[in-house]
């Protein structure tokens, strides 16, 4: 039986779909205008280095797999995250009656 | 446990092309339900790849949280703020995308350049398998029992977080102290924040 670690698909394979995926998700956080939008970018980049985590993991640290572990915790915070700026942007959307990233200026100067 | 190479090539391609595909329409397209069915499309994929990487226990953790919580909770989150609205045009717009575009090619190259030229320690010890599971659960009550707990922690501020920033009204007296309060908001001062219990 193969091991994956000898398969044909190699590590940098995995690495190279999460750097893809990870810059789609920096250029939707900053070009979006939509809020919600933002947190999916947001969600993005997270599962970004979830992959990268994971394919170190079974590459590189077969044994031990502490990149698993990492990845479980990265699920949690993303998880609150998610929870905490959706109740954001709830809260901003009763103020400015708008999810229009351009219009949430109270900070600029 | 592991599936023929060929069989695992053709998979990683089709996952690889719906992550990437999908993930271009969650940011690219116009109608934002659309763009939130795609995202729960993304994270299966990666779910998928998970499980390419002998990872069964995270790649249920990724289908429970994230399609089930995360995409949902996104949902809702759409929902309640669906305002058809004309976003005004602002100038430059084009200049931007362009530049945040080349800033956001350059990072890509240099993650290229790094995965591709980094000397990874590959192989590895042998793959663990169907351990996994049990590996996970070994970690997280010894090495990692500290951010396992803290994670927890972390769990019940997001929940009191989160209810308390999305409740919709506001308490007539201050808890401490018994004094009547009104907070108003910066934004608009001229709406009255308490609801006014008299008149239901």
């Amino acid at each position: 039986m193969p091991e994956p670690s000898s398969g044909l698909v190699p590590l940098q394979a995995f690495l190279l779909l999460a750097a893809l995926l990870f810059c789609i998700g920096v250029w939707g956080l900053i070009n979006s205008r939509n809020a919600v939008r933002v947190l999916m970018s947001i969600e993005l980049m997270l599962n970004a280095v979830n992959i990268n985590l994971m394919a170190f993991s079974s590459y590189i640290d077969g044994d031990l797999i502490r990149g698993q572990v990492f990845a479980v915790f990265v699920i949690t915070v993303a998880a609150a995250e998610a929870a905490v700026g959706l109740a954001i942007l709830l809260s901003l959307y009763r103020n400015r009656v708008t999810v229009d990233m351009e219009r949430f200026n109270l900070l600029r100067w | 446990m592991t599936i023929a190479n060929s069989t695992e090539l053709i998979c990683f391609l089709i996952l690889g092309a719906v992550v990437v595909l999908g993930s271009l329409g969650v940011v690219l397209l116009a109608n934002i339900v659309y763009s939130a069915f795609l995202l729960g499309g993304v994270f299966m994929a990666v779910a998928g790849l998970y499980l390419l990487l002998n990872a069964s226990f995270v790649a249920a953790a990724q289908v429970l949280v994230y399609v089930g919580a995360v995409n949902v909770l996104i949902l809702f989150a759409i929902m309640l703020v669906n305002k058809r609205e004309d976003l005004k045009p602002i100038e430059g717009l084009a200049l931007r995308r362009l530049l945040s575009g080349g800033v956001c090619l350059g990072l890509l190259a240099l993650l290229i350049r790094v995965a591709l030229t980094t000397p990874w320690a590959v192989p590895g010890p042998a793959a663990i398998g169907v351990g996994a599971t049990e590996r996970i659960g070994e970690h997280l009550f010894t090495d990692y029992l500290l951010p396992f707990e803290l994670a927890s922690v972390l769990l019940l501020m997001a929940m009191i977080g989160a209810i308390v920033l999305a409740r919709r009204d506001v308490l007539e007296a201050d808890v401490g102290t018994g004094d009547a309060v009104n907070q108003v908001l910066v934004e608009k001062p001229q709406t009255p924040l308490l609801i006014d219990k008299s008149t239901s």
